[in-house]
């Protein structure tokens, strides 16, 4: 098809084509390296010592030592991973459940109040943490979880349900009502209708929404700094900024701890891109 | 012929399973019942948010108009007293101008710029180098903003910092600046750096959105003899229209809410010439234990995200385009 119309533009155009093509190249490869370097230094810089950190920035480490990333961990970063796990995976379970639970009632029962309800979800992806954070900090203190792993796990929950469930009823609702009505017929009821059939077919956009919470909550920083910080629980972000404050004499070993928190999701991203990207592409632009 | 004879019964099913001789009413009534039962899916969420959510947003209204006692922890009525007060803070204006600074910076950069971008990569022929572009470019998205906020607040120290030495070795030396050190640098130099973490993100989704158009739609117009530029420009940008808006949406919402990077790298100096409204209801609500000030501050932020999204509101019902 494409053949019709270079006869007809002559080879001039195929001419600034090329350069065209070569200039946009260049400049992906440059915005690239732009992204690209900023991290690779401080993954270096994670195996020098401060005096090669001064002296020579750009060089690479003289030797490859782990020393750092060693006492990096040993110095706090390994209680902030297990914490940070630890919250990260029971809001994700609980998010995901209930986002899943909402949006089967949203799309494939006969709820009364649907539209009210559907309001209601989706309001939620309009209030931020910063409004409710004062309120909040009240309320867990009366309910005494304050300073726990508790507060993350349902603060996490609470704000991220509208989103997932925004994501996951975008996908459910364009399952066939076909699918509802064989189960029923076959005698399943509600529950088994959505573990055994709908669930299962929503197995693309519940993987999506699993990686965008552990992006979220793996990094989150306002709730986690201002509900544990006094505690000795602390998620990485948080703990960084303590491990910084602290060690700040130290170089090396902060950018280890940098390293040591960025590298899980950054592998997390790269092993489930294609889940990630098709689920984006099917939950939003609905 | 599955299809049709299950809807057939479906739909005997679905008026209520009764034998002849159950009256009409009480099958309705258990149609009734169940259809109310089916709450329970939504309940979950429905107490989640309304308890965590929806009831604080309103807690901070009413606590807005308190003023706390620090030492003796009385509480009393001030009405707008946070309010008018809020109005007489100029670091409150300061911080105002640094959100709105960052919302229009990075509508630009991630909402314009990344368009473009994922207009460059969408038009690559090999389906590998797409990929790898898309990938490359989210890896900063990925990392949390404590993370590239202290790797940029090591990149623009003077001593360490990569970026003075690059700027000397091109000859740029004379415009080297104490980044985050100088009161009319810092926020901007927070800024750059959110840009660098972010635009990989909306890159992404305006990739995913230009790949849903159809590619018959590219086809027609090359047939046409339309070239690259003017495909973007009438094809590509208005059918990911909806897209634009969702991104400019999320972005200015986002901007009004920033909070980490402005803590991890100056913590809202020098001089709180870095201070963003997120930042000030923390310093106000919890170091100096004002409560109801800060609670104040947040109201702002409230307003400023509703009011973008009725802007946002009135953006999509100006009609959408579909295919």
């Amino acid at each position: 098809m494409t053949t019709l119309a270079v006869p007809h533009t002559g080879p001039r155009v195929s001419a600034t084509r090329i350069i065209g093509r070569t200039l946009l190249l260049s400049f992906l490869v440059c915005l690239g390296i732009v992204v690209a370097y900023p991290l690779l230094w401080m993954a270096l810089n994670g195996f020098k010592d401060n005096e090669q950190i001064f002296g020579t920035p750009f060089s690479l480490p003289r030797h490859f030592s782990w020393a750092n990333y060693v006492n990096a961990w040993n110095h706090g970063v390994r209680s902030y991973v297990i914490t940070s796990l630890l919250v990260t995976i029971s809001s994700g379970i609980c998010t995901v459940l209930i986002s899943a639970w909402t949006a089967f009632g949203l799309t494939r029962t006969h709820l009364p109040g649907r539209p009210f309800i559907l309001a209601l979800v989706l309001g939620g992806l309009m209030l931020s943490p910063t409004v409710a954070l004062i309120p909040l900090v009240q309320m867990f203190q009366g309910l005494g979880l304050y300073n726990s792993d508790w507060a993350l796990i349902i603060l996490y929950t609470a704000f991220r349900v509208p989103f997932t469930t925004f994501l996951i009823r975008a996908y459910m609702i364009d399952l066939p009502a076909e699918l509802d009505e064989a189960a029923t017929i076959d005698g399943a009821t509600d529950s088994q209708r959505f573990w055994r059939v709908i669930l299962p077919m929503c197995r693309p956009i519940i993987i999506s929404c699993i990686i965008l919470h552990v992006l979220f909550a793996w990094n989150e920083y306002i709730f986690a700094m201002v509900f544990t910080s006094g505690s000795d629980t602390t998620t990485l972000p948080v703990g960084l900024a303590l491990l910084m404050a602290r060690h700040s004499t130290n170089y090396a070993e902060v950018f280890a701890a940098m390293t040591i928190s960025a590298l899980p999701i950054v592998v997390v991203f790269f092993a489930t891109q294609r889940y990630f990207v098709r689920g984006l592409a099917e939950g939003i632009g609905k | 012929m599955k299809a049709a004879g299950s809807r057939a019964i479906g739909k005997g099913a679905g008026v209520g399973r009764t034998d002849a001789s159950t009256g009409r009413l009480r099958g309705r009534a258990r149609e009734a019942f169940r259809q109310c039962f089916s709450f329970r899916w939504v309940a979950a969420a429905v107490i989640v948010l309304v308890w965590f959510v929806y009831f604080p947003i309103v807690d901070n209204f009413i606590i807005s108009t308190t003023r706390s006692d620090i030492y003796t922890g009385d509480v009393s009525y001030v009405g707008l007293g946070n309010y008018s007060r809020l109005l007489h803070d100029k670091v409150v204006w300061s911080a105002l101008w640094n959100n709105c600074a960052y919302a229009v910076i990075s509508v630009i950069f991630q909402v314009f710029g990344a368009f473009i971008l994922a207009g460059i990569i969408e038009s690559l022929r090999s389906d590998f180098w797409r990929r790898f572009w898309r990938a490359l470019y989210f890896v900063p998205s990925a990392i949390s903003l404590t993370v590239t906020g202290l790797l940029f607040y090591f990149i623009y120290q003077p001593q360490i910092g990569i970026l003075d030495a690059v700027m000397r070795a091109t000859g740029l030396g004379a415009l080297i600046q104490p980044w985050l050190g100088s009161e009319h640098t810092a926020i901007y130099a927070i800024i750059a750096m959110s840009q660098w973490q972010g635009f990989g993100y909306s890159t992404l989704l305006f990739a995913v959105a230009i790949q849903k158009i159809p590619g018959e739609i590219f086809d027609a117009a090359r047939i046409d003899g339309i070239g690259p530029i003017r495909r973007i420009i009438s094809i590509t940008w208005p059918l990911t229209r909806e897209m634009t808006g969702l991104m400019i949406l999320v972005t200015i919402t986002g901007a009004f809410q920033v909070f980490n990077e402005v803590m991890v790298m100056t913590g809202g100096g020098p001089n709180n010439a870095s201070q963003v409204l997120g930042t000030w209801v923390y310093q106000q609500g919890f170091i100096q234990d004002d409560f109801g000030y800060g609670a104040a501050i947040a109201s702002v932020v409230f307003v400023a995200t509703m009011l973008t999204g009725a802007a946002h509101l009135w953006y999509t019902k100006r009609g959408r385009v579909s295919w």
